[in-house]
């Protein structure tokens, strides 16, 4: 079995290595904000435009009334499950390889969910007044719909991103301690004395720290679950054929615990390289985060397959008209991409071979999130151009540019905010690498006084 | 701000199961469509765009679907038309169906609106409230019947859609929507309110055939009939109590018949419990229109 880290590196070292990311990564890093800042720059074209103009621009019409924006929202929802899972999960597993890679996954959460949000007023026809959706108190006496999905969204999401800011930002006090006591004067010295919060390393501020930290995880866990639950909920409660399935609950967390872990493993890759984190972020770690997503795509290809069997042997014939639509219709091509990307491209990972090959797991990585972002749009489209009524049949509709120009805009935005957050806050947790070298050191230790022993 | 005022709200807000619910008095609004009478001629679409003012949006919009007929008038030919190994031309023309809000007792798109914008009404009207309108569109993707339809541009300000000269032949009793908000079929409901102003300062209730809808007014051939169902002597009533339609069931007790029933009435997508207020007669003839 290969080594998660080196048990041999110095702590200071790990100190060195990690501030160092702050200040000196590589050429690559400039390429990736300034493609990042072009692509956002696309995007706020497009909402400026469709603002002024009308959401018509986007080319959605009468009976397809939801179109990208919906499933690029569900897709950045479920981008940000990963993150709980490594950060969360496996801290009450106690699983120690987490340690190097859950501080950039917590941020990625903490980001997709910003993305996500912002594709729920995208969609809004009236942007400007949003505000209606919240429960805030006002003179009229007027409250938001506590029956609709919609609105359980907007609570669940707001709540899943407070928490999981809380959770990235106690997580990283005793790093920002370190940046802290490294830095020379300037606004970084200043920002990190701010948010350390005057952390000291005392046994007090350590016994509080393990204790507010594992409340929080514990309080985000159900959250993560509940936040798309109730995604899923926006269709699962409507009545519409394709839409009104049970199973879309944990069909959906399942299928954002999938497209988070193919984004971590995207994600690990590009910070590995351009922050030269390849001591910390090794290719053991690598290779164990590629099984977990194995694992997961194949739970997510079993609850593909419960849907479609369930659909197929009811009586709900409106709902199955829907599948085969799905599989022979107009969005037949990206249905089967679908299946393709999310169902065999994830065999590649089977393979001892390929589960720590960074140039195949980058591909695909990346092959896995384009097809779950096509099951996001599956999920969205067909339904329309095939529900209850005749009359809304075989409408074609396809998404304007604009529409388009927004969607390639959220990456750029979330990769924008990623990459700065990566360059300002250590993307490495110090002090919990440093754990993990001795909880390693310690074991080998262990491990010869046993052998000792035996003889 | 309270708590209390909160679940005060909400009671009033909140509406049951047509079944359990508290029945309508003194007004149900409803309709009958005579599917054998219907000509197709449009009429009443061009009748409803004069009296609710709905924007005009022209061929490249149409073309997208961005059409905004609160009631449209929907072909349908024969199922081996057009297809390989089918006829080239039908038998009869095309069967017409007129279709527009269905005004349910229990309507789907009233849960899912997140700011409460589509409510039901105390005379049974599935009434949509403009300003409280965030523009999610949960509303239309929820209805069965894709009878809702969405302000995709700011058309009062679009050119061609009214031009300067034809801006007082809007009805000033009906709002001019911007651009964002859901828009739908209200039953003419400027109508309604104002005739049941007129009975109510008169001391009575609003007699039959005192208000009619845009597209009842326009039909040639009077293949529409509006009414209120409570009065059991209006002709909407009359007419579905001969059909023996109820209003409050899912499955009509006719339908149940063994052999079936030979009465022409029934209401689109009834299964799926919207409890729809629209009641239509089954076309019979045979000839071609």
């Amino acid at each position: 079995m290969e080594k998660d880290i080196r048990e041999n590196i110095a702590w200071a070292q790990i100190n060195k290595d990690v501030l160092r990311s702050l200040e000196a990564p590589r050429p690559l890093y400039w390429v990736i904000l300034l493609v990042a800042l072009a692509m956002v720059g696309v995007g706020v074209g497009c909402e400026i435009y469709q603002y002024q103009t009308g959401i018509g621009v986007a080319n959605m019409n009468n009976p397809h009334v939801w179109g990208l924006y919906i499933a690029t929202f569900i897709f950045w929802i479920g981008m940000s499950h990963s993150g709980t899972l490594l950060s969360a999960i496996l801290h009450l597993m106690h699983a120690d390889w987490r340690k190097p890679i859950y501080r950039f996954a917590e941020a990625m959460t903490t980001f997709s969910l910003m993305t996500a949000g912002l594709f729920v007023m995208i969609h809004l026809g009236r942007l400007w007044q949003f505000y209606y959706s919240l429960p805030y108190p006002n003179e009229r006496g007027l409250w938001p719909n506590f029956q609709s999905p919609l609105l359980w969204d907007a609570m669940a999401i707001f709540t899943y991103l407070s928490s999981s800011i809380i959770f990235l930002y106690v997580g990283m006090i005793p790093d920002l301690a370190i940046c802290r006591d490294n830095m020379h004067p300037g606004w970084r010295k200043k920002l990190y004395s701010l948010l350390a919060l005057g952390w000291e390393g005392t046994d007090r501020q350590w016994r509080n720290f393990r204790v507010t930290y594992l409340t929080v995880a514990c309080f985000l866990i159900p959250l993560a679950v509940s936040v798309h639950s109730i995604v899923a909920s926006d269709f699962a409660m409507s009545q519409q054929p394709g839409w009104h399935v049970t199973s879309f609950p944990p069909y959906f967390v399942a299928g954002a615990l999938y497209s988070g872990c193919a984004a971590i493993i995207s994600l690990f890759i590009i910070l590995r390289y351009v922050f030269k984190f390849e001591e910390y972020m090794t290719l053991s770690i690598l290779k164990k985060t590629s099984r977990l997503t194995f694992a997961i795509a194949m739970v997510w290809t079993y609850l593909n397959a419960v849907e479609f069997a369930s659909v197929w042997y009811s009586h709900d014939e409106a709902a199955k008209d829907v599948l085969i639509q799905k599989a022979t219709g107009t969005y037949a091509p990206f249905w089967w991409m679908m299946i393709f990307c999310g169902s065999v491209v994830p065999l590649m990972l089977a393979f001892k071979r390929f589960q720590a090959n960074i140039p195949v797991l980058f591909a695909v990585s990346l092959l896995l999130n384009l097809g779950m972002w096509l099951e996001r749009w599956m999920i969205v489209a067909p339904t329309f151009s095939h529900g209850y009524y005749p009359w809304a049949w075989d409408h074609d509709q396809w998404p304007s540019l604009v529409q388009w120009g927004i969607v390639f805009g959220s990456f750029g935005w979330f990769a924008l905010l990623f990459m700065v957050f990566c360059k300002v806050f250590p993307s490495v947790s110090m002090y919990e690498v440093k754990e993990m070298v001795y909880h390693r050191s310690l074991a080998l230790k262990n491990g010869e006084t046993a052998e000792e022993g035996v003889h | 701000m309270s708590v209390n005022n909160l679940l005060e709200n909400w009671a009033q807000f909140r509406h049951f199961h047509p079944v359990d619910d508290k029945p309508h008095d003194p007004y149900k609004w409803a309709m009958s469509i005579d599917l054998d009478a219907c000509s197709g001629c449009n009429a009443c679409s061009v009748a409803c765009y004069a009296e609710n003012n709905i924007p005009v949006v022209g061929k490249e919009k149409y073309a997208h679907g961005q059409a905004m007929h609160w009631i449209r008038i929907e072909h349908y030919w024969d199922e081996d038309i057009g297809v390989p190994g089918g006829r080239e031309f039908p038998e009869q023309g095309a069967q017409f169906l007129p279709m527009m809000c269905q005004q349910c007792e229990a309507a789907p798109c009233e849960t899912v609106c997140p700011v409460g914008a589509t409510n039901h009404t105390a005379d049974g009207l599935n009434s949509q409230i403009y300003n409280r309108c965030i523009g999610s569109r949960y509303c239309s993707a929820n209805c069965p019947y894709k009878v809702r339809y969405f302000n995709w541009y700011d058309y009062p300000t679009t050119d061609n859609v009214w031009p300067e000269t034809m801006t007082r032949q809007l009805n000033p009793d009906v709002t001019v929507r911007s651009k964002g908000v859901m828009e739908k079929c209200t039953f003419c409901v400027q109508r309604l309110n104002a005739a049941m102003s007129t009975a109510r300062s008169e001391g009575r209730k609003v007699h039959d055939g005192e208000v009619q809808t845009a597209c009842q007014q326009a039909c040639p051939t009077n293949a529409i009939s509006f009414g209120n169902l409570v009065d059991p002597e209006s002709r909407v009533a009359k007419q579905w109590a001969r059909q023996q339609v109820e209003l409050t069931k899912d499955k009509q007790t006719k339908d149940a018949e063994p052999g079936g029933s030979r009465l022409r009435g029934y209401r689109i997508l009834e299964e799926l419990r919207p409890y729809p207020s629209v009641m239509y007669l089954e076309r019979v003839r045979e000839s071609a229109v």
